[in-house]
Formats: C-alpha cells, sequence, structure tokens
C-alpha cells in the first residue's frame, strides 16, 4: 500500500488545470475528492508522472437552480447533495442516492463529478445521471463542451472525457411536473460498491399519464445502463401495476450483468428487475402525492 | 440497619473489584487516547525495512530470480531469495503440525501470495520499489483448488520435494468406536444425513502480523518485537528453527491489534526478518499489508463433512458418524495439539447424548494457502458444532418435530455430568435444558411460531434458529496436548510489594481479551489486594513465566487457575506471617477478603497490605523473605462451555436478502469473573458468527487466484449491519478449575454460525429447502428460492 513516486501540483485556478491536462495528457490524473484515486495510487494500479490536484480551485462546489435545471459544481461531495434537502420532490433519486453512496468517511470526501469521471460501472452516481438526464459541462484549454449523460458512460472507467478536459459542472433539467424518484441498491455490506442498483425518475402529466421516465442501472454492465426500452414502455401510459411490471422487465433486459462473487448474471438481471419495479411503485406513489 | 450493611458490603466488593465485579477495563484508557503501543510503533536506530516478494502463481516451477534491477535502485540493502536461505539451513522450517513449509520458495511456488524473496532497503518506500523490480521466471503448473481434485487419481503432486509423497493426502485420523457406530445405525428407525461445507474464512484481525528483529552484532542478543498470541512458545521454537541460543532470544509481543488466531503460527517473514538482522547487524521491520494477511497467513475452517445420526423408534439419537475432508493448502501447517489431526474435531457428538460415535477424517494439500488456524475457536470445535448444530436441524425437519423439542429429548441431562463421551472426552459439568429454556423465554418463542404460521400462509418468509453448542476449551491437560511438544500447562508469578501493591506475571498473552483487567481481578478475590493495585504483565519473554500463550479459550481456564493457586499460596505464607504478628499459633488464622485474624477474635485483623509489609521488614525465625510466587498450572480436564443461541430472520423474496431481526444468545462459562468483559467477548464473538454465516469467505478461482484479499473482497461486519444482540446467563461452574470458570472468548463464534444458517433454514424448509452452505449471500439464498420457483 506504498505508492509509485509521482509529481503533485495543487494549482489555485482552473487555466492552469487546463494547460497543464493541455500539456502531460494521459500522464496526469486529476485529484478531486481523491476516494479513489488514491487507493489505486496505493495499489499502485495507478501510476500517473503528475497528480493534479483541483481542491484549490474556486467555483467548482455548490448546488444552485437556474434556468430550469438543478446546477450541481463538478467538486460538490455527495455529503452536500445528501444534506441538499430542498430537492426533495424535484429530484427524490438524488437524495435516496447520496446517503448509500460507501459510507460516512467517503462522502465527506468523494465528490460527485469525480465519480462521475471515474465511471467505475459500480459507481451510483451513472445510473442516477442517466435516470435524470444530466448532462456534464466539461473544459479544456480554450474551449467548453455540454456532454449528455446517454452516451458518455463508453465502458469500464471509460467516458467521453477527453484527457485534456475536465469536469466543472453536472445540470440536471427540472420540468413543470410532478415528479418522483428513487434510488435502490443492493450491497453486500455499507461501504460495499453495488451489486446491483436501479435509478428511478418519474414525471406525471397532469392526465396522470407518464409524461417521461428516466432509468439508470449500475453495476450491471461495462458501464452505467439507460434502460430505453423500458423508459419508453412507459412513456404516455397510465402506470398500472401491470405497465410497470412490464417495464420493469424490460429494465431487466437491458442489464448485462456478468457473473462474479456477488452472484450469477441471471440473479443481477432478475435484481435489477425487481429494484426496478419496486422504484416505479415508489417514485409514481412519490409523483401522485407531490404539487405539480 | 440491615440495608445499610447490604450497600456497605457491596460498596467495598466493588473497591476491591474481585469476581463478580464489571471493573472498567484498566487498558482502555490507553487505547481510548491512542497510546497502544504496537510492534509497528517500535523504531530503532539503524532500522530497515522488509518487503515480500510473493508468487502471483498459485502453482509454478521457479525457474530463476534476478535482482539485478532491485539491487540497483539506491537504499537497497538485500535482496534474500530462498538460494540464500538454503546455505543457512532455514528455506525450510517445520510446521506446528509436524510438515515442513518453505520460508522463501526455492523449487517450485504452491500457492498465490506464497513468500519467495525479500527485499530490504531504507525505506519502505524503497523496499515496495525495489520488489516491484524482483523478477521471477515462473513455469505454471495446474492449480489444485480443491481437496477433492487434489485426492482424485493421477493430480499433479503438490509436495513433490517431500520423500515417498506420492500424492496430496496429508492425514487419515479417526475417533471414536466404528462398530458400535455401525451396531446402532443397523438397528436405527430413522437416519438422517447432511452434507455441507464449512468454508475458509480468514480471522483478519485489524493489526496485520509483523514484526522488528533486533540482532546485535556484538553481544549476540536477539530482541524480536513481534504479533505473538504465545511469545514464549515462539522463542523456543526460533530457538530450534533458527539454532539461537535460547537465552539470547527475547521475544517482546507488544499490544495487539487482535489476533483470533491468526498470531499462533510462525510466518516466513518473522524467519526472514530475523535472519535478515542477524546477517546484515541492522534491525529489520516487516510489517504486512492487508493482502499479506489475508492471502498467505493463517485461515480458518475449510472443511468438507457429511454424516448421518441414526435416530431410534423413541426419537433418540442412538449413532453418529462423520467424514470430513480437510483442504489444509499448500503446507500442513494447522495450529493444534500434535496428537490430534483434526484438532479437536471429534467434540461432534456436541450438547447430545449419543453412545455411539465414529468420525474419519482426511486431509490434503491443495494450492492454497496453509495454516489452518482456530478462527476464534478451540481447534477446530467450531466446524464440529456447526456440523451437529446443522444435522439436528435436518433430524428435526425429517421427522417434524419441532427444533427445541428434539433437543430436548437428546441433551446430556444436567445428572449426567461428567459425562464420557463416545468420541472420548469428560464434559465437566452442565445443565443443557435450563440454558435452552432461558433463551426460549428471553425469545418468547411460542408468539413467534405464530408470526411465523400467519407469514408462511401470506407467503412470507420467516425463521427462527436455534442452536444449542458445547464448546471444549482450555487444553491441556498437557500429558494429552502438546504444541509441537511443549506441554499445555500455564503459569503465573505473582508478586507483592513491600506496600501492598502487586505485578501479576503471566504466560499468556492478550490481544484484546482484557486480561490486566480480569486476571487482576482474580488476584483481588483470592488474596484481597485491591485490582486496581495489581498491575498485569505478559508478552516480554524476559520478564514473564513461561506458558503456552493465548488461543482455544484457554487463558481463563488454564492462566486464570494459575492465578488463583499462586494467589492461594501466597496467601498461604501469609498466614504464617500474620501468626508470627498475632503471636498465635497458624492453624489458628483466618483468612477472608484480604484479612487475616486469630479465631474468635474477629475484629482485630492484619491487613494482606500489613502482611506484606512484615514480609519485608516483620519475619518469623526461619521465613523466607518477600511474598512472591510462581505457578505452573497443568489443568486435570479441559472446560466445557454451552449455551444456546436463538436467531430470528426475515428474507426478502425479491432480492433473497436475510434480515437478522432477532439474537438471543443464553452462555453458560461458569463462574464470570468479569460480567462486562464476559458480554463484551460474547457481542464480539456473535458479531463474528455473524459475519461468518452470512459475508466472511476466502475463494479462490479455478487457477488459484485468491478472492478476497483485501476487505473490499473479504467482507468483515461494520456496526451498521450487524445485528443487536441479546444476551442472557446461566452458570454451571466448573468442578475442576479452582473459581469454577470455563472461557468464554471463544463460545459466540463456535455457536452461534449454525444459529444463524439454521434460521434460514427454517424460514425455507416447507419448501423443500434443506442446506444452503455458508456464507448465505443474498445471490444464494435467492438461488435457493429460484430452484423452488419462488420470486417476487
Amino acid at each position: 500500500m506504498f505508492p509509485a513516486a509521482f509529481d503533485y501540483i495543487a494549482p489555485g485556478a482552473l487555466d492552469e488545470v487546463l494547460s497543464l491536462l493541455g500539456q502531460h495528457g494521459d500522464d496526469a490524473k486529476v485529484l478531486a475528492g481523491g476516494q479513489s484515486l488514491i487507493p489505486l495510487l496505493k495499489l499502485r494500479f495507478a501510476a500517473p508522472v503528475i497528480v493534479i490536484d483541483i481542491g484549490r480551485v474556486d467555483g467548482l462546489e455548490g448546488i444552485s437552480r437556474e434556468n430550469g435545471h438543478v446546477r450541481i459544481g463538478a467538486r460538490t461531495r455527495h455529503r452536500d447533495v445528501e444534506s441538499a434537502t430542498d430537492l426533495r420532490g424535484t429530484l427524490d433519486v438524488l437524495l435516496d442516492a447520496a446517503p448509500l453512496i460507501s459510507d460516512p468517511l467517503i462522502r465527506n470526501m468523494g465528490t460527485v463529478g469525480g465519480s462521475i469521471c471515474h465511471a467505475d460501472p459500480a459507481g451510483d452516481w451513472g445510473a442516477v445521471m442517466l435516470a435524470v438526464g444530466a448532462e456534464f459541462v466539461v473544459k479544456s484549454a480554450g474551449e467548453e463542451r455540454v456532454l449528455p449523460a446517454a452516451g458518455f458512460f463508453q465502458g469500464p472507467f471509460t467516458t467521453g472525457l477527453q484527457s485534456n478536459e475536465v469536469m466543472t459542472e453536472i445540470r440536471i433539467p427540472v420540468g413543470s411536473g410532478k415528479s418522483g424518484g428513487t434510488y435502490l441498491k443492493l450491497e453486500r455490506k455499507v461501504g460495499d460498491f453495488a451489486s446491483v442498483a436501479a435509478a428511478v425518475h418519474i414525471v406525471l402529466g397532469g392526465d396522470g399519464r407518464v409524461a417521461s421516465a428516466g432509468i439508470g442501472l449500475c453495476a450491471v454492465g461495462a458501464h452505467s445502463i439507460k434502460a430505453t426500452a423500458a423508459e419508453a414502455a412507459l412513456v404516455g401510459q397510465e402506470p398500472t401495476d401491470d405497465v410497470i411490471a412490464a417495464a420493469a422487465r424490460l429494465a431487466g433486459d437491458a442489464a448485462e450483468p456478468k457473473a462474479d462473487i456477488r452472484g450469477s448474471a441471471e440473479y443481477k438481471r432478475d435484481v435489477a428487475r425487481v429494484f426496478v419495479q419496486r422504484g416505479l411503485h415508489t417514485a409514481i406513489d412519490r409523483a401522485q402525492g407531490a404539487a405539480a | 440497619m440491615a440495608v445499610e450493611t447490604a450497600e456497605a458490603t457491596e460498596a467495598a466488593r466493588q473497591a476491591m473489584g474481585g469476581i463478580g465485579v464489571s471493573l472498567a477495563r484498566k487498558e482502555d484508557a490507553r487505547f481510548i487516547h491512542g497510546q497502544g503501543h504496537y510492534v509497528d510503533d517500535v523504531v530503532l536506530p539503524g532500522m530497515l525495512h522488509m518487503v515480500i516478494v510473493r508468487s502471483p502463481h498459485a502453482h509454478a516451477r521457479i525457474k530463476g530470480i534476478d535482482s539485478t534491477a532491485a539491487m540497483a535502485i539506491p537504499g537497497v540493502v538485500a535482496v534474500v531469495t530462498g538460494e540464500l536461505l538454503a546455505q543457512h539451513k532455514l528455506a525450510w522450517m517445520p510446521t506446528l503440525s509436524g510438515d515442513t513449509q518453505a520460508v522463501l520458495a526455492t523449487d517450485k511456488v504452491r500457492f498465490q501470495g506464497q513468500e519467495v524473496a525479500c527485499v530490504i532497503a531504507e525505506t519502505k518506500y524503497i523496499a515496495e520499489d525495489a520488489a516491484a523490480l524482483v523478477s521471477v521466471d515462473y513455469e505454471p503448473l495446474q492449480a489444485i483448488t480443491s481437496p477433492q481434485q487434489a485426492i482424485a487419481p493421477g493430480a499433479i503432486v503438490i509436495r513433490d520435494e517431500k520423500e515417498g509423497q506420492t500424492d496430496n493426502k496429508i492425514y487419515h485420523w479417526e475417533a471414536g468406536d466404528k462398530d458400535a457406530t455401525d451396531a446402532a445405525f443397523a438397528r436405527a428407525a430413522k437416519v438422517v444425513s447432511l452434507e455441507t461445507f464449512y468454508p475458509r474464512c480468514h480471522p483478519a484481525p485489524l493489526e496485520t502480523c509483523g514484526c522488528v528483529a533486533d540482532l546485535d552484532p556484538v553481544t549476540g542478543n536477539a530482541t524480536i518485537y513481534m504479533t505473538s498470541q504465545a511469545p514464549h512458545a515462539h522463542r523456543t521454537l526460533f530457538a530450534i528453527v533458527a539454532g539461537l541460543p535460547e537465552e539470547k532470544i527475547r521475544i517482546i509481543s507488544p499490544d495487539l491489534g487482535g489476533g483470533f488466531g491468526n498470531k499462533v503460527p510462525i510466518y516466513p517473514g518473522y524467519v526472514v526478518a530475523t535472519a535478515a538482522s542477524l546477517l546484515i547487524g541492522r534491525p529489520v521491520k516487516w510489517i504486512e499489508d492487508r493482502t499479506d494477511n489475508l492471502i498467505s497467513t493463517g485461515f480458518a475452517r475449510d472443511y468438507y463433512m457429511d454424516g448421518s445420526v441414526a435416530i431410534d423408534e423413541n426419537g433418540k439419537f442412538i449413532g453418529l458418524r462423520v467424514n470430513l475432508l480437510s483442504d489444509n493448502g499448500a503446507f500442513f501447517a494447522d495450529a493444534q495439539p500434535s496428537k490430534f489431526k483434526a484438532g479437536l474435531f471429534h467434540i461432534v457428538t456436541g450438547s447430545y447424548d449419543i453412545p455411539a460415535a465414529h468420525i474419519v477424517a482426511n486431509g490434503a494439500y491443495t494450492n492454497k494457502a496453509p495454516g489452518g488456524v482456530a478462527y476464534r475457536c478451540s481447534f477446530r470445535v467450531t466446524e464440529a458444532s456447526y456440523f451437529i448444530e446443522r444435522l439436528v436441524e435436518s433430524a428435526a425437519v425429517e421427522l417434524g418435530q419441532d427444533p427445541v423439542t428434539i433437543r430436548l429429548n437428546n441433551f446430556i441431562q444436567p445428572e449426567a455430568f461428567p459425562y464420557q463421551s463416545a468420541s472420548g472426552f469428560e464434559y465437566d459439568s452442565g445443565d443443557y435444558p435450563r440454558a435452552m429454556q432461558v433463551a426460549l423465554d428471553m425469545l418468547g418463542y411460542d408468539e413467534l411460531r405464530k408470526e411465523q404460521a400467519e407469514k408462511r400462509a401470506k407467503g412470507e418468509l420467516m425463521g427462527i434458529g436455534v442452536a444449542s453448542f458445547t464448546e471444549v476449551v482450555g487444553a491441556g491437560k498437557g500429558k494429552d496436548y502438546d504444541i509441537a511438544g511443549l506441554r499445555m500447562f500455564d503459569s503465573a508469578e505473582l508478586r507483592v510489594h513491600p506496600t501492598g501493591k502487586a505485578i501479576l506475571k503471566l504466560g499468556v498473552k492478550s490481544q484484546g481479551q482484557g486480561h490486566e483487567t480480569t486476571f487482576a481481578q482474580i488476584v483481588a478475590e483470592e488474596l484481597g489486594i485491591p485490582a486496581s493495585d495489581v498491575e498485569v504483565r505478559e508478552g516480554d519473554t524476559d520478564n514473564t513465566p513461561f506458558g503456552l500463550g493465548t488461543y482455544a479459550s484457554r487463558s481463563t481456564p488454564v492462566g486464570g487457575a494459575a492465578t488463583a493457586m499462586v494467589s492461594r499460596k501466597l496467601r498461604d505464607k501469609g498466614k504464617l506471617i500474620a501468626a508470627h504478628l498475632f503471636e498465635a499459633d497458624v492453624a489458628d488464622i483466618e483468612f477472608a477478603r484480604g484479612k487475616y485474624n486469630v479465631k474468635g477474635s474477629p475484629d482485630n485483623v492484619k491487613t494482606i497490605q500489613d502482611i506484606a509489609f512484615a514480609a519485608y521488614t516483620n519475619l518469623p525465625d526461619g521465613l523466607e523473605a518477600g511474598l512472591e510466587g510462581v505457578t505452573y498450572y497443568d489443568p486435570p480436564n479441559m472446560t466445557y462451555p454451552f449455551g444456546t443461541y436463538l436467531v430470528v430472520v426475515d428474507i426478502d423474496k425479491g432480492t433473497g436478502q436475510v434480515k437478522v431481526r432477532r439474537v438471543v444468545a443464553v452462555d453458560d462459562c461458569g463462574v464470570r469473573i468479569n460480567p462486562m468483559i464476559v458480554e463484551g467477548q460474547i457481542h464480539g464473538g456473535l458479531t463474528e458468527g455473524f459475519a461468518i454465516a452470512f459475508m466472511e469467505l476466502i475463494t479462490f478461482d479455478d487457477e488459484g487466484n485468491c478472492i478476497g484479499s483485501n476487505f473490499m473482497d473479504y467482507l468483515i461486519p461494520t456496526a451498521w449491519e450487524t445485528p443487536r444482540f441479546e444476551l442472557g446467563q446461566t452458570v454451571t461452574p466448573s468442578p475442576h478449575h479452582p473459581i469454577g470458570a470455563k472461557g468464554i472468548g471463544e463460545s459466540a463464534t463456535v455457536g452461534s454460525p449454525a444459529a444463524f444458517v439454521n434460521a434460514v433454514i427454517d424460514a425455507l424448509s416447507h419448501l423443500g429447502i434443506t442446506n444452503i452452505d455458508m456464507p448465505l449471500t443474498s445471490d444464494k439464498v435467492w438461488a435457493a428460492l429460484r430452484s423452488k420457483g419462488v420470486t417476487e
């Protein structure tokens, strides 16, 4: 548990971070909360030439609402989402997911953007961001891009982020309908990564039918999965038990799990189905109880 | 007035801190303040750091080792290989089970994580960098990852270096009476069988193993700070293994961050660090990281067990047959008494009066880490207790009986003690029905059975698990039980200073059990010196009497008995001094609670403090000065703690998750010295029992890669998932122990896994599910449900 030697720099300005990233590319790793990177360094699974600590860069933290979006600074800690109780009723799924991330020590240090960029297939935020239709603001020297969550996760620890880019912000669209959501996670013990998890976010129209549906699956594939067929099966429908059960089956079909010490592929797929079914019931109950 | 007197007596009892007082632990102040002193806190001038290069393969031939690149790094002092050790006849060492184990591999590696080379450098960082550069040329061989595979005809021979070893079999061992057992089965009305696997797990103490070896090239003194549960035994073994003169060796085992059996064996790291310090002439520190500890040091269990119970027409057990196949890893390095190849597994008749039993045990080499240790248990009693309690559950299901009823019908009855078991043990004392009844009352058993029936009617899954275990702990006697020839007695040396304060030195070694408090309380009880005035010292071989150490719940049964006996010796000497001070006849001197008086004059007393002062200042003619003594205690028998554990679970049909709703644990460990410490021990044991039942697993893939090599994969429970425990007690003193105590450190780890598993099986047995092997992870429970068509 002793890392290989590396250079460390903690710039005070984003421009400097971007310039260093442009200069070092794949030889550099960005350090935000460090809850994934530092273990990787200590296990010598990662041996970057330089570690760029963005902890001293201003303007990367905080949660705010503007222009129909909730904006989350990329370096916002999991703990800050957990305590953003004013998101209840709007983005229930974020509030339900945050306290299930690892343990309190890690939530105090780990960051939302760091977790998304790390793109562990068993990381919790990926599924949540797919469910809520988030967009990611990423910057490089001289350029800013906005990437939709759908398509961002490309494989284990692989995303649409380029080696010269850093994520600065997460934007989540919030509409005017009645919404509800939740996050269900199967873990072997507290602090464990998910064996299976599902994020659900539903908006109901004035007619009580599903106006939009977002379903993200965690730890059941090479990356976080958006269960698009299940989502489509809900939109425009009255959310009856049968409709929900059918959508949940489609979500289970969307899972591409591999057997491992946590269980068989069949098991994980079925838990994904069960979680989506339970999650949809909760989300719809909440949406029906919510103010428009 | 009577009330005041009772209060005064109670106040005096609390102030004395004798037996039965829940004295706050004397050692806790330093632990809570972060002032404990562990091996890794030892920093010596000129100290070097050692890192072990380990095998990535489970089975491979070593074709060459190139350490040129590693040696080229500035700050690297040496790279030690097996070849170098072989020049000093140290490449192999004896194990505690009479086998040999490679210190550093010379010919082959035989498990993933095996020690291949050691880098010694000025800093740990340099040593780690260099270790990554030691280049080993391996020719991979087929890995054997189960004992069934190992003993199959034609299997590749793992221990091909052993003369005469042509297969992977290690031992064949039997206990009990085959003919009597066969006869019992021949007349049985019913035979119930169970095949089950107790998987490999690991003690995983939070402090890993390590040492600082400091061999002085001028004096030849060897001081070894070491994570050792048995420092005296280790000193002797060092003398034998390394050929060092024993009088020059000083083992210091400072505060230990848990042991649970993991710190009983001698590991290659200790040997190499010691040899390196000798060769280099500087202190060498070696501290395992978590993965080192989990993949290479003493594991636990890994027993495949199948057996049957013969039952007569009245539902009485009349015979028991058990076959076991043990996976001992690459070297037979189990830590156990030398006469017993499968530890004390033959206690498998458990709490039941079974007149005939036959146990057949076979061991096999595999390409896995060696060193089967008793993880918080007494030499395989855990596996035995698990098997019989699971088999009795199966019998209850097959006979359609309540699991409580079948147990009550077959318990050894209280009047039957001392009880001679069919497999050769003499149970000292017990009252099993009473412990069962206390547990049933605490739980509200009948109500919960009603709730279960209602739930079942609605398709909900709830189970109640029962386990009534009997342990066997506190080895020896020395004639029958020894570790590598060293008889399993233990020792206590007590010195009372002139001011009446005392030092108690022990041959056992606490790893968190609270010895500094418990043993002081025994002195307080026996000699009347307040526990707060008794300083307990352990772990330094230069300053404590020889003992076999702490494991197998033997500290209180053996070390505790030694403490009581040495206190009584001093009490008797005190009578001689008291007689002198009173100018009375010794025969007329009475002693109670630290006070001596002449018969008939209870108000004129000399305190033990007065006597201690006189022992150095005012002695009768002809009496040796001082008030000190030493006792080596060889127990006449082992002790047999017991109890009943009841567990209630609810199962989620959709995910297979088991939620433990309640745990009631009624323990009888004889007389409780410090009830709070006893309860703490039970809490710890129940937590580990829960963990073994549901989470902890060391497993391997087909290539022999260890899965469970860090705390992300090897799951130990936190407070979050650990259930709440409800404790109860009965007290049946041990008739042969000086204070009637039996030992409690391991009861809950031994007894509880079967209770947890039985609860899950109880929830599922109506579906036709009769066994799931531990750990009962949600995916296994789900698969069992799915196999019966149950789904959400």
